[in-house]
């Protein structure tokens, strides 16, 4: 099942400049731990021990994750998962 | 330095700010003073007020800036909000450019003041925002007066003018260390310039984001952005990389210990002077409170939804 998940610029060099990738997993965890496979160094910063960093923002569609079941919300073919920054910079 | 000053314009109340000495946060370096400049006391509530309205009387001055332009600048915040407090007390036009994942208080405060928002892309953040602004300057250059706080030589000189000396003033030749953080550098550079100037040499540091995609909203990760024209990264004694985790948490620290509510670039700034204040021991600090905690981006309920 591929999931679309967008990339944002600070991230993109770690993604071969790529603004999206396709990633594989039944929830955000599984998505994540895929994307830590073909783009090694994604995950810490994306995560601590403690779940989703504070300050990075992981979106299904337009739904935060931290409003839905965080890392374990389920995921369906078809969705579109965003990583955005918290905060926008200088 | 007095806050209770009478004035004939808000523009009069911009600059001054208190100085205050961390007592708390600083127990495990009793030699050395640590002092915060608390910016916050501006009227547009952060450290901005200052390059903005620099910027704002440098253009007026020479005719750059008149009244049937627009002043167009690409913000993620502040700097906005001081544009548009100004442009509204002495009569311009004021557009901004902001990635439209800003928090909401930002939009609404800059809305307030009459100023016209132009959306740019949250994924590209603030670089983003400066491209999108450079577009339209392009298309339109009639239209619209550029601030462009990234490149203005304006911004740095509010704080030679300003910042650096009053610090001067306010603790006299003490001042041993200089700490501030990178946004678009004009603090860090302005500042530091003055301090460079002082009879006796003072130890400036720069504080920066670790990592490209960091959390300490207003501050730039240099190698991975468009480098700001007014930033030369050789002014600065020394540059110090500061964790997002290190700086949020020194904000909240800075909250309940100290009774300041700050934004997490101050908590970065502040974990970065207390970083130099540990390394010599005894001496004295200056940092910057860029501005308060309640402007911050949360992650609330009723702010979930974002309109790609």
């Amino acid at each position: 099942m591929a999931i679309t998940v967008r990339i944002p610029t600070p991230l993109r060099t770690l993604t071969e400049g790529k603004d999206e990738v396709e990633a594989k997993g039944s929830n955000i965890r599984e998505i994540i731990d895929d994307l830590e496979g073909n783009y090694p160094g994604l995950k810490e910063r994306l995560c601590d021990d403690k779940g989703v960093r504070r300050f990075v923002n992981i979106y299904q569609n337009e739904e935060d994750i931290r409003f839905l079941d965080s890392l374990d919300t389920a995921v369906k073919d078809g969705d579109s998962i965003s990583i955005v920054p918290a905060i926008a910079g200088g | 330095m007095s806050r209770s000053r009478r004035m004939g314009s808000i523009v009069d109340a911009v600059g001054n700010t208190p100085l205050l000495r961390l007592r708390k946060v600083t127990a495990d370096t009793p030699d050395v003073k640590v002092y915060l400049k608390l910016e916050y006391t501006n009227p547009g509530g952060s450290v901005k007020d200052r390059p903005a309205l620099q910027i704002m009387r440098d253009a007026i001055a020479d005719g750059r800036l008149t009244k049937d332009k627009i002043l167009l600048d690409a913000t993620s915040g502040n700097t906005g909000v001081a544009y548009s407090i100004y442009g509204a007390a002495l009569g311009y036009r004021v557009a901004l450019v902001m990635p439209s994942n800003v928090s909401q208080a930002r939009k609404d405060i800059t809305q307030a003041f009459g100023t016209e928002l132009i959306p740019s892309d949250p994924m590209e953040g603030s670089d983003g925002a400066i491209r999108l602004a450079r577009e339209l300057i392009e298309e339109e250059p009639e239209k619209y007066f550029y601030a462009d706080q990234y490149r203005n030589p304006s911004n740095p000189r509010a704080h030679y003018l300003g910042t650096g000396v009053e610090i001067l003033e306010q603790v006299g030749d003490e001042i041993t260390h200089f700490v501030a953080g990178l946004g678009t550098s004009g603090t860090c550079m302005g500042t530091t310039r003055r301090l460079h100037d002082h009879s006796r040499p003072i130890h400036c540091v720069a504080v920066e984001p670790a990592e490209a995609m960091h959390g300490l909203e207003g501050m730039k990760h240099m190698a991975s952005s468009i480098v700001p024209e007014i930033y030369d990264p050789k002014l600065p004694d020394e540059h110090m990389p500061v964790g997002t985790e290190d700086g949020w948490d020194m904000a909240d620290r800075l909250a309940e210990e100290e009774g300041i509510h700050v934004g997490h670039s101050t908590g970065a700034n502040v974990f970065g002077a207390l970083e130099v204040a540990k390394r010599i021991g005894k001496g004295c600090v200056v940092t910057i409170a860029c501005d308060r905690g309640d402007r911050y981006f949360a992650p609330m309920r009723w702010e979930k939804h974002y309109e790609w």
